[in-house]
């Protein structure tokens, strides 16, 4: 082979890698089945098993080389480890604001504002929209809807005795029926016109003070917590109170938003066209599902960028670190696959082997981050600053689609890190390999 | 020095192993530029200007007002040398993802309060002098193509106009710069005039979101801040008074532990390459064994091997991590006009001397085994080969 030859080989490997690493990436199911495919392959055909033989006697030598290829399998787990734990944080973060809300309650704000507590709603409109049609009334021709204050309170928070901002809601008497997943675990319910709260599941974890029996103090007075809510979703990031005594103690006259049942499915259009058509109101409407699914977006999709990107750079160290070590360790057996070579051996057998030994230290090191990753962050609770200015308390959620994903780069990587070296044990002169050393 | 060509040859001598060594040591401490820099920003940066700064907000919440009134009285206590201050506006520009600080300001004594604001002096002047008129930071500017004499028009989403409508426009007639690179976050910001906005909106007449209090000696800060929180101590408006970076930092605590999170990315990242570079060492000191042997026979001492198999590995780190500090340090604009301006990050001095000193530690760290090995070997094993 021509000295110009071999860059260019290498190239072209190296894109042919770049093309197989993407499509694992992009269809994996799809690579799996073709490397099924290749199981028989390497079961049946004699050079196939010749490839399962030469691979055996590398994976019998690992133990004389445990420090060089605990670099692979050490620095795929970081990688794995890291992308995983990011991952997951912005899988839990989307799973507490995507799971909050649904399409049978639509939220009205004042017209522009883009959350509850930016907006403003006074008395006059929430009368009009409590009677506008489309919305659900009870058995006593009640409508089903609640007029909230929402505003934002300074709780120390456990971790670092540093004030927080929790989101304080101050809700109708019907809000209760109107949110029918949110239910109380301890205590009672607060009674309207007294300072009494109930507080979320996830706000007791992460702030002080906020137990039955003790009191806080909201706006320089005291407030007795009288019960503990669970709801799964956002609510639990929150403290209730009754709407009225709130917006006293704010010394608040307007409302900020209001929460109704819809009638029906048409209901929602029905109401925005009531609504829109009626010259005394400013207000946008919309299902609470897509009003959530709006704060969790811009948080969500910054933190899954930083993961991929933190750990793409990782990555590459770790491919960089992976061909190293396979370097060495196809240096190290030069003379021994040279002499296999020698014997009548086929390269194609020497690259399938050595591709089979780095793939398993891969997944070896994707197994292992993925563990870590799941053993250290699955349901580690935190919290973040949401969309409205207050803390959105959230948990890691370390899903089985994220560790298949973490096993994916794994071996990608794996395959990348291996593909070279097996290139260059399979194509060495033999002549040159076996005078070497 | 005249050793220098000697520890190339060293590095040289399997330059494919060194090549990937180098490259995984540049991905580390790229990834560790950009993280300090995340670090940095979050940490409120350090600096002299502002040390004499404190912000007077609610005690109860950042969403309560303070009084109209209370600037009269701060200005009163002694210790204040100076007062501004400013209400959080929150407008959308086109669209709620293209989000950026915009604050109404009392234009005269906020810039005065502020001299890392950098503004032409003709065009202070025409800030001063335009009721509707705005100045935003250069960053902000550039980020959607934004020049002097544009009409600027801002969405509310809490301050609807007395009209009713969500709609107020600004007159462009400054654009500022930082005085410093660490500050150049304040570029993303847009400030107009207070009395515009206050008039103009249509609740909240007479309230102000926080205060600035320039204090005569930062020493006395402390006493000033006690002052201050006195005088509203058990009212409708209870004070919280703080240094500006504490204020700061307040913030950055509330969106997390970013510390532990870089820390933690960070840990995993080094002790990979701790093994990584480690393994690459040790393997290229075995294989050179008889090489030292020649060495030591020529009449280098045992102290100049170790040296020599230290400087080695710490050149192997300096190379590779200056590489990916460079790389971060070129990244980072790119990063940050790709993302409209939403994460203009900049390397701090601090992160280039601390990545620097990382790199010496981890090369002695790395290098010390082989070296130890070197010096202690005899000449004769040595050229035996073993």
């Amino acid at each position: 082979m021509g000295r110009a030859a071999k860059p260019l080989r290498t190239m072209a490997v190296g894109l042919l890698g770049l093309l197989v690493c993407g499509a694992w990436l992009a269809w994996p199911w799809l690579m799996l089945a073709a490397a099924a495919g290749l199981v028989p392959w390497l079961l049946a055909s004699p050079r196939g098993r010749h490839a399962l033989a030469i691979a055996r006697l590398g994976m019998a030598s690992i133990p004389q080389r445990l420090g060089a290829t605990s670099v692979v399998v050490v620095g795929i787990a970081g990688v794995v480890g890291v992308l995983v734990g990011l991952l997951a944080m912005a899988e839990g973060f989307q799973a507490a604001l995507g799971s909050t809300g649904d399409d049978q309650t639509a939220i009205v704000l004042r017209a522009g504002a883009n959350t509850e507590i930016s907006s403003g709603l006074d008395r006059a409109a929430i009368t009009l929209i409590g009677q506008a049609p489309g919305v659900q009334r009870d058995t006593h021709g009640v409508p089903i809807a609640s007029a909230e204050v929402v505003v934002v309170a300074n709780v120390p928070k456990r971790s670092t005795g540093t004030d927080a901002n929790v989101q304080v809601r101050g809700v109708g008497p019907q809000a209760w029926a109107l949110r029918p997943e949110v239910k109380l675990v301890e205590g009672r319910r607060f009674r309207p016109g007294l300072r009494e709260l109930v507080v979320g599941r996830g706000a007791q974890t992460q702030f002080r003070g906020l137990t039955p029996g003790h009191s806080i103090r909201l706006n320089n007075q005291d407030w007795q917590v009288v019960g503990v809510l669970e709801s799964g979703d956002t609510r639990e990031s929150e403290i209730w109170g009754d709407a009225e005594s709130v917006a006293g103690a704010y010394r608040r006259s307007v409302f900020q938003s209001v929460t109704v049942r819809l009638a029906g499915p048409r209901a929602l259009d029905v109401l925005k066209a009531a609504l829109a058509a009626d010259p005394r109101l400013r207000v946008d409407v919309e299902t609470t599902r897509s009003y959530y699914s709006k704060q969790s977006e811009r948080l969500t999709t910054t933190l899954r960028a930083i993961g991929i990107g933190v750990a793409a750079i990782m990555a590459l160290g770790a491919i960089f670190g992976a061909l190293n070590t396979m370097y060495a360790a196809v240096a190290a057996r030069g003379r021994e696959i040279a002499t296999l070579r020698a014997l009548g051996f086929s390269g194609l057998p020497v690259v399938v082997s050595v591709m089979l030994e780095t793939m398993a230290l891969a997944l070896l090191g994707g197994m292992l981050g993925a563990g870590i990753a799941w053993a250290v962050f699955h349901g580690y609770t935190v919290s973040t600053l949401g969309e409205s200015f207050s803390q959105v308390v959230f948990q890691f959620q370390v899903r089985p689609a994220l560790l298949l994903q973490g096993l994916q780069w794994a071996l990608a990587i794996g395959f990348f890190g291996g593909l070279f070296p097996a290139l260059r044990a399979a194509t060495v002169p033999v002549t040159v390999a076996l005078r070497e050393l | 020095m005249k050793f220098l060509p000697l520890l190339l040859a060293g590095l040289l001598r399997k330059k494919t192993r060194t090549l990937l060594t180098l490259l995984s040591v540049a991905a580390a401490f790229a990834l560790f530029g950009m993280l300090d820099a995340v670090r940095v920003a979050f940490n409120a940066p350090q600096t002299v200007t502002g040390i004499d700064r404190m912000v007077v907000a609610s005690r109860f919440s950042i969403i309560q007002p303070l009084p109209y009134s209370a600037l009269n009285r701060i200005q009163a206590v002694p210790g204040v040398r100076s007062v501004t201050y400013a209400n959080w506006f929150g407008g959308v520009y086109q669209d709620p993802k293209n989000f950026f600080p915009n604050i109404a300001v009392e234009p005269a004594s906020y810039l005065q309060m502020y001299p890392e604001i950098v503004l032409p002096r003709d065009q202070r002047r025409a800030f001063l002098g335009t009721r509707t008129g705005a100045i935003v930071g250069a960053s902000l500017a550039r980020r959607f193509g934004w020049k002097v004499g544009d009409k600027i028009p801002l969405q509310a989403t809490i301050f609807p106009r007395a009209q009713g409508d969500n709609l107020w426009v600004f007159d462009l007639v400054g654009i500022f710069h930082a005085s410093v690179p660490e500050l150049k976050g304040v570029e993303q910001q847009m400030l107009f005039r207070y009395d515009y906005f206050d008039e103009g909106r249509q609740f909240g007449h007479g309230t102000v979101g926080w205060y600035i209090v320039r204090v005569d000696d930062p020493a006395h800060a402390d006493r000033v801040a006690k002052a201050i929180d006195r005088m509203y101590a058990n009212s409708a408006d209870e004070t919280k008074t703080e240094s500006e970076r504490e204020f700061q930092l307040s913030f950055a605590k509330q969106i997390g532990d970013i510390g532990l999170i870089v820390s933690a990315i960070m840990g995993a990242v080094f002790f990979t390459l701790l093994l990584l570079t480690g393994n690459t060492m040790a393997q290229s000191i075995r294989e050179r064994i008889p090489e030292l042997g020649v060495l030591k026979t020529i009449g280098f001492s045992n102290r100049a091997v170790l040296l020599l198999v230290l400087g080695e590995s710490v050149l192997l780190l300096v190379l590779g991590g200056l590489g990916g500090l460079l790389l971060a340090r070129v990244t980072l604009p790119v990063l940050g006009a790709a993302t409209s301006g939403q994460l203009a990050l900049a390397m701090a001095t601090r992160s280039w001397w601390l990545g620097l000193g990382l790199m010496v530690l981890i090369g002695l760290f790395v290098g010390l085994p082989p070296a130890l090995r070197a010096m202690r070997l005899s000449i004769v094993d040595a050229l035996a080969g073993h």
